[in-house]
């Protein structure tokens, strides 16, 4: 068995951001840069159903050569080994997802293990993308996956309830945040990492044509609201929301 | 030249959903004629009661449709899409719109935009980013696109149309994802989305314990539905499907009230939608009174009874 994680590099979600001067980049200088919360999560599943089911674990990561640093947390998790994909250049959602469907080629993973959202740009796209892209089954936003045979059973979370979907692999699954507690990499596992294989390759040997067809124009900060008052006591709040605001 | 609309209508067994009457307002705001499309299995009457807000409504029925699975689900909208000459496909950014577009993009070769608080002009639209926390302004640059949209910022179209209904065969093709169940959240309560007012919890409760002792009468008094932190649904107090924020669902009740929340951002990033918003928090420096119109401060264990009581006398 063998599963394809991505992890992309963001900034911390706990992180002040801040607009560049040229208005449609956000400040990364003196931000602390994390592996995407739902790609850790997708690490863990990886190596939990390597653990049972036995093969490697291959991660996947696009972008400048800082992204290394991410790999290697994943290795120190567990991982097996890494791909960096490196480019300086702004990818949009399809130019990713045809990057990850041409390494998904070459390694022919049996699972390729994605995060449902990246919490930078929240697009919530790439996995499903890779997906079509490849004519594979999906189930986005997993809470649980068991592998059986040539089947993976996903339990995904939909609108209003839990969906089981089983598909046929190789196959495409993004995670949501139950599906597992990301592990802390130990110091003998951040030891190994720094021997692991990491394969670093340039984005232009991938032969693919990559024309951008999202282009970030303009960040704004959101209007700022007006603070609200802390009100004496639960009459007043009462009185409030009857005679002022007339929502109750 | 004008556009021409497809959106992709979602419904429960008797209902066109609220959410994709939001998607038809996003997608009026850019002149041309829309489309409705109704994929499924017994979906006629939905399909008629699309036809009173679009100028067309295409609908299909198969067994390959029966449940929304993005596959088979993708082909079809794709192959509507190209027959009718669509620029913009689009629909509601619910958990089977997030699903299923982004197959739909790649199949038509289109850029995609996700989850749009506000439409620019024919390619350019905004939204949130980073939890909310920036408003992107992105432009797309193929000549079909597709997009997802925030329900919450768009007001529901209103039924003033009579448009065709006709059907159509689809043919969903082969997939290799099989549908094996679904477990539905029974709830008596108005769904979240929906709802009016949302009564959301948090880590202040304590415990399972308190959203039955405080959130539920409250909720019970104001025939509101309940959401609640990550926190307290990754703990297992409450169920998943009730977490609002940037990674659970977006609400926009005329009234929110938060108790026990801290107001973590991406807490937030679900909520700021909401007309009034009330905060209830031992902490006088939580986050959450910054972006509420009113707050309380001190022990939800004693404002929250009070509050009931209160509610109660008015009744
Ligand atoms: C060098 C560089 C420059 C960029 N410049 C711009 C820019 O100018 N404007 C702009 O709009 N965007 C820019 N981006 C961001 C890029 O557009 C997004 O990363 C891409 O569109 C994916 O969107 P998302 O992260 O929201 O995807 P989502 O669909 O939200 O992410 C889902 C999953 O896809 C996977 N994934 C996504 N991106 C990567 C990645 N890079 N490596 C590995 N896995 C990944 C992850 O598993 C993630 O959990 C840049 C990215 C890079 C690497
Ligand atoms: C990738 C990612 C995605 C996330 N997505 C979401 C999301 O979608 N939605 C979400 O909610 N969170 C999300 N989070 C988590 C978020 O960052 C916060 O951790 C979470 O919202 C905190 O929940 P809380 O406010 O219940 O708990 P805490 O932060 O622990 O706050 C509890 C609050 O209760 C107050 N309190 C305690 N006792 C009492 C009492 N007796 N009476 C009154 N007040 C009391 C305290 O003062 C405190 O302010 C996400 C985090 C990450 C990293």
């Amino acid at each position: 068995m063998k599963i394809l994680v991505t992890v992309k590099r963001v900034p911390d979600y706990a992180a002040k951001l801040t607009i560049d001067p040229s208005g449609n980049k956000i400040k990364t200088e003196g931000v602390n840069m994390i592996a995407n919360p739902f790609d850790e999560i997708a690490v863990e599943e990886a190596l939990r159903l390597i653990e049972k089911h036995g093969g490697e674990t291959c991660v996947l990561s696009i972008g400048t050569d800082d992204c290394t640093a991410q790999i290697r947390a994943a290795m120190a998790m567990g991982a097996d080994r890494g791909i960096l994909v490196k480019t300086t250049e702004s990818l949009d959602c399809v130019s990713i997802s045809k990057v990850i469907a041409k390494i998904f080629g070459e390694e022919k993973p049996d699972i390729l293990l994605m995060g449902k959202q990246a919490i930078d740009d929240d697009s919530h796209q790439v996995g499903q993308m890779v997906a079509e892209r490849l004519n594979l089954g999906q189930a986005t936003q997993a809470n649980k996956v068991v592998l059986e045979g040539e089947w993976a059973t996903v339990i995904r979370e939909a609108d209003g309830g839990l969906e089981t979907l089983s598909l046929k692999m190789p196959c495409v699954i993004t995670t949501d945040l139950r599906l597992n507690e990301p592990r802390y990499a130990s110091l003998p596992g951040i030891m190994k990492a720094k021997k692991k294989p990491l394969d670093e390759r340039e984005l232009s040997s991938l032969g693919l044509s990559l024309t951008p067809s999202v282009t970030l124009q303009k960040l704004e900060m959101p209007p700022n609201k007006q603070a609200g008052q802390i009100l004496p006591d639960v009459q007043t709040l009462v009185s409030k929301l009857r005679d002022v605001e007339k929502v109750i | 030249m004008s556009a021409t609309h497809l959106i992709v209508a979602e419904y429960d067994s008797t209902h066109l959903k609220n959410a994709t009457l939001s998607a038809v307002t996003a997608a009026q705001k850019i002149e041309g004629t829309v489309h409705g499309l109704v994929l499924g299995k017994n979906v006629k009457h939905i399909a008629d009661a699309f036809a009173k807000h679009v100028s067309q409504v295409h609908y299909a029925e198969h067994d390959g449709l029966e449940h929304r699975v993005a596959q088979p689900y993708a082909k079809v909208i794709a192959d509507v899409a190209k027959s009718i000459g669509a620029t913009h496909i689009w629909a509601a950014a619910t958990a089977a719109g997030k699903d299923m577009m982004p197959r739909v993009a790649t199949r038509l070769d289109a850029a995609m935009a996700s989850d749009i608080s506000d439409v620019v002009d024919t390619k350019t639209y905004k939204r949130p980013m980073w939890a909310g926390g920036l408003t992107g302004t992105v432009a797309l640059s193929t000549s079909i696109q597709v997009i997802t949209v925030r329900p919450t910022e768009f007001v529901q179209a209103a039924a003033n149309a009579s448009g065709n209904v006709s059907n159509f065969a689809a043919d969903p093709g082969p997939s290799t994802t099989r549908f094996v169940g679904f477990e539905e959240v029974k709830s008596e309560r108005p769904e979240l989305a929906d709802a009016s007012v949302v009564i959301s919890g948090g880590r202040g409760l304590k415990g399972p314990e308190g959203f039955k002792q405080l959130i539920e009468p409250l909720a019970d008094q104001l025939n509101a539905a309940i959401g609640a932190s990550r926190a307290v649904c990754d703990a297992g107090w409450v169920p998943n499907d009730w977490q609002v924020g940037q990674t659970g669902k977006v609400v926009a009740p005329k009234l929110y009230i938060a108790i026990g929340i801290s107001g973590a951002i991406q807490h937030v990033a679900g909520m700021k939608g909401s007309k009034v918003t009330v905060a209830i928090n031992k902490d006088p420096e939580a986050p959450i009174f910054q972006v509420a119109d009113y707050g309380l401060v001190g022990d939800a264990f004693t404002i929250v009874p009070e509050l009931i009581e209160r509610l109660k006398a008015l009744a």
